[in-house]
């Protein structure tokens, strides 16, 4: 199976490199955590315009109808520069979701918008501390009204509709700027994805047309996760990179510092980390395109190695950078706390390593080669 | 993918399922049985054309492509076949270097009984005072007309008992630095002052030996490459050599699977420690597959991918898992019992993951290539920039 991507594939990837690369400069998050906004609105659209943002989502609904490979191949650029633009919140879980689980109606109303970027949308799961369950979630909804809680959401403040985990389960899409609608923002460890608390009181929602919620859910986490690996293996390499450069700068008892042998074996064993990640997130990406029954496990595969290189590298970047690192000027903070959040935003490393031992023990069918 | 390569791997997976599935339970019990089976398959791939797809059918080939080749090698991975490490480093050692450093004539001439189960192949690199350092070997070739007299000792030469021939590599100039002095050869196992000796290992096995070579003659037709390149030759071996251990991971494929099955009848699978190590194993087991046939596809394409992580996670990863199978009956787990077929080879497994990371390459040198060749790291300090008679400990 050929799993590397294709030339236009490349070709993507440079042209979003290269917007990332002159927008999301690490002075620009600097700023954009001072000033509290936490999001880049220009960078936003001009995403948008490139037609990025409906890579995935089909054309009869406003999209490019790319491919899944092709999102992933956005999210890793995304994931390098840690962009501060709600692309995962909106693209890779909330389009995802409506794409799953909307009524021909809601797909018609809301896809082309979001493609757009006129529209920023999000989900929300979680209901507190615990991992994103469908059995216990509490809020409820009843004749056209949502009530209950959602914590944390991310990018809820921008956000102008959410999909919503009802009890049942079921999914809802809200509208967040009406009355029924209180947020509460959360102060977060990772100030350039910024979360809410959001209160839902008798808001007008609508129900979604998933026949099967709990299969929806698995689906929809399984594809976000991918999504996300490429997101974790671009910040991972980039994490690397930063660490390989600046201890070939820096010269200490007359020696470059990227001459000891243990800063080399550390970056070397962070690059074998990477490098199976990227190869679990390549295959679990064809998976994804193909809809293989292993897609679950794969998708497990893919979060958990991308989990573990990029909490790593971000960690083990500070670390070989020495006390600059630990100052606001040196730029390995940012990866520092992404790392946590990518880690924990779709479920904690025991959560997936649970998932994948399921998946691995129901199919005992030897993978495809 | 194009057809004819689909038409080719249906072609190859029928020809497996009626010659291949006789291997399915080994059936071999001795060396000696593994070295009969292991020539009986290469001979009968050869006769079909698989032995060596690009080559010609003399050669026990079709004139097919590279990428064939990895589709057979690819579909002969779903079977358990017999592969003894002598034919091994035939295959997937000799014949790559003999033919990029050698001539056609001397490929024909070696690669024919490689390639049709005629012959098999020990490796003569290390030697006492030269392993992670191989280039620091003391082995002397010197000419003598049209041959050359060679005296030294080699070790850690697996099977060399069972070979034909042998890779040697062998210091034709000692007043060079020590890399440039260094030549390649095919040497006749059968050549009067060849003496192998076994060396007893922790597994009690002795697949490995001592190898004396005492004015053994070579003929300079034996010669790969120029003199002084032996090398360059020995880097085209080593880079095989550590792509190639990695190999024997399509035959513990579905090891994690085995492991979460005996960890769930032992009940352990409820354990949140337990399933994060089988999910850890399966990461690295699934990311080595993939990026292995990503390697392969970058090997075909000329490029120099990092082929060093594939035996540096592989090995460590073995010794893990074959750990957790002793842990997963306690106690009980470091003695063999009629209820438990696989122990020995477990302890086996255990074992050989040790020489797994010494071997083609220890870990830490593997860590340094990955930095300085992929990562573009400084390489180390080096004390050995002079001629090789002048360095310290060198008479």
């Amino acid at each position: 199976m050929n799993l590397e991507l294709t030339d236009e594939q490349k070709q993507l990837k440079d042209q979003v490199g290269r917007l990332l690369d002159e927008k999301a400069t690490p002075d620009a998050l600097r700023k954009l955590i001072t000033s509290g906004a936490g999001v880049d609105r220009d960078l936003w659209g001009q995403v948008a315009e490139l037609g990025l943002l409906g890579a995935a989502i089909p054309e009869e609904y406003g999209g490019v109808g790319l491919g899944e490979k092709d999102l992933c191949v956005i999210a890793e650029e995304m994931g390098r520069t840690v962009a501060p633009v709600p692309f995962f919140s909106s693209i890779c879980l909330a389009a995802e979701a409506i794409k799953l689980a909307g009524t021909e109606a809601q797909k018609a109303e809301w896809l082309p918008r979001i493609a757009a970027g006129e529209v920023i949308a999000t989900f929300a799961w979680n209901e507190g501390p615990g991992a994103a369950d469908p059995n216990t979630v509490t809020a409820r909804l009843a004749n056209g009204k949502l009530t209950g809680i959602k914590s944390p959401v991310p990018d809820a403040e921008l956000a102008d509709v959410a999909v919503v985990v009802c009890a049942g389960p079921r999914l809802a899409l809200v509208a967040l700027r009406q009355d029924g609608v209180k947020l509460e923002p959360l102060t977060g460890f990772d100030q350039l994805r910024k979360h809410a608390r959001i209160f839902f009181d008798a808001a007008d929602a609508e129900a979604m047309d998933a026949a099967d919620a709990h299969e929806t859910l698995r689906r929809l986490y399984d594809r976000a996760a991918v999504f996300e690996a490429f997101e974790q293996v671009g910040a991972a390499e980039s994490a690397m990179l930063m660490a390989r450069d600046y201890t070939l700068g820096r010269y200490t008892f007359g020696r470059q510092l990227a001459s000891y042998q243990a800063v080399k074996h550390r970056l070397a064993d962070i690059l074998v980390m990477v490098e199976l990640a990227r190869s679990n997130a390549l295959y679990a990406a064809s998976a994804l395109e193909a809809d293989t029954p292993d897609l679950p496990a794969a998708a497990a595969t893919a979060r958990i190695a991308a989990t573990r290189a990029y909490e790593i590298a971000a960690r083990e970047n500070l670390q070989l950078h020495g006390g600059i690192g630990y100052t606001w000027e040196a730029n390995c903070h940012f990866h520092y706390r992404r790392a946590r959040l990518l880690a924990l935003n779709l479920g904690s490393a025991e959560v997936w390593e649970g998932k994948l031992i399921d998946a691995l023990t129901a199919d005992n069918t030897p993978a495809a080669a | 993918m194009t057809d004819q390569e689909d038409t080719f791997r249906a072609e190859a997976r029928a020809w497996l399922a009626e010659h291949a599935a006789k291997y399915a339970e080994p059936i071999e019990r001795t060396d000696e049985e593994l070295v009969a089976a292991s020539l009986a398959w290469q001979k009968e791939k050869a006769a079909a054309g698989y032995a060596n797809v690009p080559g010609t059918p003399e050669m026990g080939g079709r004139n097919g492509t590279t990428r064939m080749e990895a589709i057979f090698d690819e579909e002969e991975g779903r079977y358990y076949y017999p592969m003894f490490t002598g034919l091994g480093i035939g295959l997937g050692m000799a014949m790559p270097a003999i033919r990029k450093h050698g001539t056609p004539g001397q490929f024909e001439r070696f690669g024919k009984p490689t390639y049709w189960g005629d012959a098999a192949w020990c490796q003569l690199f290390s030697e006492p005072a030269a392993g992670s350092d191989l280039a620091g070997l003391r082995t002397k070739a010197v000419r003598d007309g049209d041959n050359w007299i060679v005296n030294g000792q080699k070790v850690w030469s697996s099977w060399a008992h069972h070979a034909d021939y042998a890779i040697l590599l062998a210091r034709t100039d000692p007043t060079v630095v020590k890399h440039a002095g260094i030549t390649f050869f095919v040497l006749d196992m059968r050549t009067p002052g060849v003496e192998v000796r076994p060396i007893r290992q922790i597994s009690g096995k002795s697949d490995f030996n001592e190898t004396f070579l005492t004015d053994v003659v070579i003929p300079d037709a034996n010669r790969i490459g120029a003199e002084g390149e032996g090398w360059s030759c020995a880097m085209t071996v080593l880079t095989h050599e550590r792509n190639g251990s990695s190999g024997s991971l399509r035959q513990t494929d579905g090891g994690v699977r085995a492991l979460i099955a005996k960890a769930a009848a032992s009940g352990r699978l409820d354990s949140a420690a337990v399933r994060a190590k089988l999910a850890q194993w399966w990461v690295e087991e699934q990311g080595l597959r993939h990026f292995g046939g990503r390697i392969n596809a970058a090997l075909a394409r000329g490029e120099s991918p990092p082929v060093a992580m594939m035996k540096l996670v592989s090995a460590t990863k073995s010794q893990q898992m074959n750990a957790f199978h002793m842990d997963a009956d306690e106690y009980d787990g470091l003695f063999l019992g009629d209820d438990k077929p696989d122990q020995e080879g477990v302890f086996f497994q255990y074992t050989w993951a040790a020489a797994l990371r010494i071997a083609g390459g220890a870990d830490e040198i593997l860590r340094n290539q990955l930095a300085e060749r992929t990562l573009g790291m400084p390489s180390e300090p080096r004390m050995d920039k002079v001629p090789f008679n002048q360095l310290p400990g060198v008479k």
